[in-house]
């Protein structure tokens, strides 16, 4: 390390130096460099979220019924409105609120709010999804690794198309393919079977499937949400493919190895470094899709597809409830930090790079 | 799906067993049996792009589509024009809407490459105290979704309400500021005669930050009392609360893999910590600063939320707020040919330089496999 370290490499000779003035002469040199992005990050990032767990214990944004608002503390002349009051502090009723589902709390939502619904769809939304990405990725990775197919590289090219274009843009035009009147997905139902058929793909709440509480649009957006996904994880298996060497599978084939014995014991083992931290990105990424929820279904029927970010969207954006939707938030991290922790620890991400 | 599983493996496999042999054929059935699969994928993916193209060549203007067909029949490039004119119910044209969204991408990419690119070289060539905290704290807030700061970002930016003359003032200051950081970039090293490619590109994104902000400060803003939170400099700095921090960590996961001998060699030759980062480090890293610029870019390009919740005046809105109202049940009497066309249009900037940029891309998505 120290000699690919041009300040330390320079600082090389010299006296004894005590330990507060060897932290400077180790900082001296980074910190030009990360002081322009510290003091943005500082202001714009680290300062909103401190401020985000003081408005968590508030009723931050709650109109009390003398109309006095918390938001507005500008009025005519740079003085307060007449309608303004300071936030008050509420402790931890936000949280209990959230946590409990309290009744009037979920009625002033619109009565559909259900904290332990909305975490248990996200995490089963988000494991279904990156659980068809990984397994479809690899296996037309594998196929089209096959030795001697024609048009290997249109086809690759083909598969890349869902990657290429804006999330929103892919949610958008999925949402208005599954309309129920216009939609080309009941258009070709329809051409297939032979007679008109008007699959309500947004607003059947009955679940489609007996004892399988998920609503169709759940299905809706999985197979969109699957069309968007497994290009990125296939490219990863590609990647990771080409660099099995091929003695492997022809010693194994000497062995009298199977092409499925092969492919469980040398393919999938020798994938799994650069899957496991592409499913983490995956996982994380999936958790927090924002555009194929609120696009696609907007959270219905009768919110239970809704997600945390989501969820935590409408509370400032139809609630107006900032206070809320702070503490949610909190909550929002709450349920990610383990995961980062557990992706960080699996990826080693953050740890030296030494070379 | 089992059925699927096996067959490609055992495909691969014996194709493998003979790889010796260079060349070799597939039997005509396996042939066959790939090929249909391969055209099975490809038709599904393919099926959302061909229906959004056929329904924006759509001459009819129906409000609907009623039936599916490849190239409608008539096909025109009519529901373009309607929608270069304009797009939604708002008196706005695609070249507004554009502009705008262009402004926010652009001035967040370029501000997150800028500062990102040095704080990204701390990184990965120092070994300081506190490095690990804060590089823990750094990709920490790029795995917290945007959406879950929304709230005490609009509280804070809607406290900042300065006059518009004085808001001008702000901006030329910064304008300058960022000008002048440009010049000392180019104009040292450019007399030095030690200026390359990437001196000038970095020296020139801070220019163009100036020219930008400075364009800016000379159009004050209608009101007279100008609302931070409520203006496009508003999403955009609550933007780089996370743009900043996916910069910094993607830069240094490309700045990571850029062998250290050439660093080495330049130490002996006594060069400076500057002279390495600008001379070696910097054009070495051109890839880098392209893909996350263009990733960057696009975040904003297609940036929704902040948007939709921040801005008031239709004279802000974007290409996603438009994008909204053009969908599903929220279209109203907009025709579905208009909504394909908006797409199509909002898509091929990005989209373009994705693929020229594709090699790069994959790369660094990558990166973090090689690395477990």
């Amino acid at each position: 390390m120290a000699a690919t370290n041009p300040e330390l490499a320079r600082a090389g000779t010299g006296a004894p130096r005590s330990p507060l003035s060897e932290t400077w002469r180790q900082l001296r040199g980074p910190l030009v460099y990360l002081l322009p992005a510290a003091l943005v990050m500082l202001t714009v990032t680290f300062y909103p979220l401190v401020f985000q767990v003081w408005m968590s214990f508030t009723d931050y944004g709650v109109i009390r019924e003398e109309g006095k608002q918390t938001l507005n503390r500008f009025g005519p002349g740079g003085l307060p409105p007449a309608n303004y009051r300071p936030a008050e502090g509420v402790g931890l009723q936000n949280y209990t609120d959230i946590l409990t589902n309290e009744p009037a709390f979920v009625a002033r939502l619109g009565g559909n709010f259900d904290f332990w619904r909305i975490l248990g769809f996200n995490l089963w939304w988000t494991f279904s999804n990156v659980g068809f990405h990984v397994s479809l990725g690899i296996l037309i990775a594998v196929l089209l690794n096959v030795e001697g197919l024609w048009g290997r590289k249109i086809y690759r090219a083909i598969f890349i198309l869902p990657m290429v274009l804006p999330n929103i843009v892919i949610a958008t035009v999925w949402r208005n393919m599954f309309d129920d009147q216009y939609g080309a997905i009941n258009q070709l139902i329809s051409m297939i079977a032979g007679s008109p058929i008007q699959i309500r793909w947004f607003n059947q709440i009955d679940p489609p499937i007996p004892g399988i509480p998920l609503p169709l649009s759940y299905y809706a957006m999985l197979i969109a949400n699957i069309w968007l996904g497994w290009p990125f994880m296939s490219i990863v298996a590609t990647g990771a493919l080409q660099s099995i060497p091929k003695e492997m599978y022809e010693a194994a084939s000497i062995d009298g190895a199977t092409g499925r014995q092969q492919f469980w014991s040398i393919t999938l083992p020798l994938l799994r470094p650069a899957m496991v931290p592409a499913a983490m990105v995956g996982i994380v990424m999936t958790f927090n899709l924002f555009h194929i929820i609120y696009f696609m279904s907007g959270g219905g029927p009768l919110g239970r597809t809704e997600i945390m970010v989501t969820q935590a969207f409408r509370l400032v954006n139809v609630n107006q409830l900032y206070g809320v939707a702070a503490a949610f938030s909190v909550l929002i991290a709450a349920v990610l930090i383990p995961i980062f922790l557990i992706t960080n620890r699996i990826t080693r991400a953050t740890e030296t790079y030494d070379g | 799906m089992a059925s699927v599983a096996t067959t490609p493996a055992r495909s691969g496999s014996a194709v493998r067993q003979g790889s010796s042999k260079s060349g070799r054929q597939l039997k005509w059935w396996q042939q066959a049996l790939y090929q249909a699969l391969c055209l099975f994928i490809g038709a599904t993916v393919l099926f959302p792009v061909l229906w959004i193209v056929s329904m924006s060549l759509d001459p009819r203007n129906i409000a609907r589509p009623t039936e599916l067909n490849l190239i409608p029949p008539g096909a025109s490039l009519d529901a373009y024009r309607q929608v270069l004119d304009r797009p939604t119910g708002n008196p706005v044209t695609f070249a507004e809407l554009a502009m705008n969204s262009l402004r926010l991408a652009g001035g967040v990419a370029l501000f997150a490459l800028l500062i990102g690119v040095s704080a990204a070289y701390a990184f990965s060539r120092f070994k300081f105290p506190g490095r690990q905290y804060a590089m823990i704290a750094v990709l920490g807030i790029t795995v917290l979704p945007a959406v879950a700061t929304i709230a005490p970002l609009f509280a804070l930016l809607n406290g900042i309400r300065i006059t518009a003359t004085l808001l001008s003032i702000a901006l030329a200051i910064a304008g300058l500021l960022a000008a002048g950081f440009g010049l000392l970039i180019i104009v040292p090293a450019w007399r030095a005669g030690t200026a390359v490619g990437s001196t000038y590109l970095l020296g020139g994104v801070a220019l163009l930050m100036g020219l930008i902000l400075l364009v800016t400060a000379a159009s004050p803003p209608a009101n007279d009392i100008f609302i931070l939170r409520n203006s496009l400099l508003g999403v955009g700095i609550a933007m780089i609360s996370g743009a900043l921090p996916f910069a910094i960590w993607n830069l240094k996961g490309y700045l990571d893999t850029i062998p250290k001998e050439l660093e080495e060699a330049a130490i002996i030759d006594g060069a400076s910590a500057n002279q390495i980062f600008f001379q070696i480090v910097l054009p070495l890293s051109t890839p880098a600063l392209a893909v996350t610029g263009f990733l960057s870019f696009t975040a904003g390009w297609t940036e929704f939320f902040l948007s939709w919740q921040f801005l008031t005046n239709p004279q802000d809105f974007t290409l996603a707020m438009a994008l909204y109202n053009m969908t599903g049940q929220y279209a109203g009497s907009v025709p579905w040919s208009r909504f394909a066309a908006f797409s199509i249009l909002v898509s091929l900037p990005v989209a373009i330089v994705y693929l020229m940029l594709q090699r790069y891309i994959v790369g660094g998505l990558t990166l973090g496999g090689v690395k477990g």
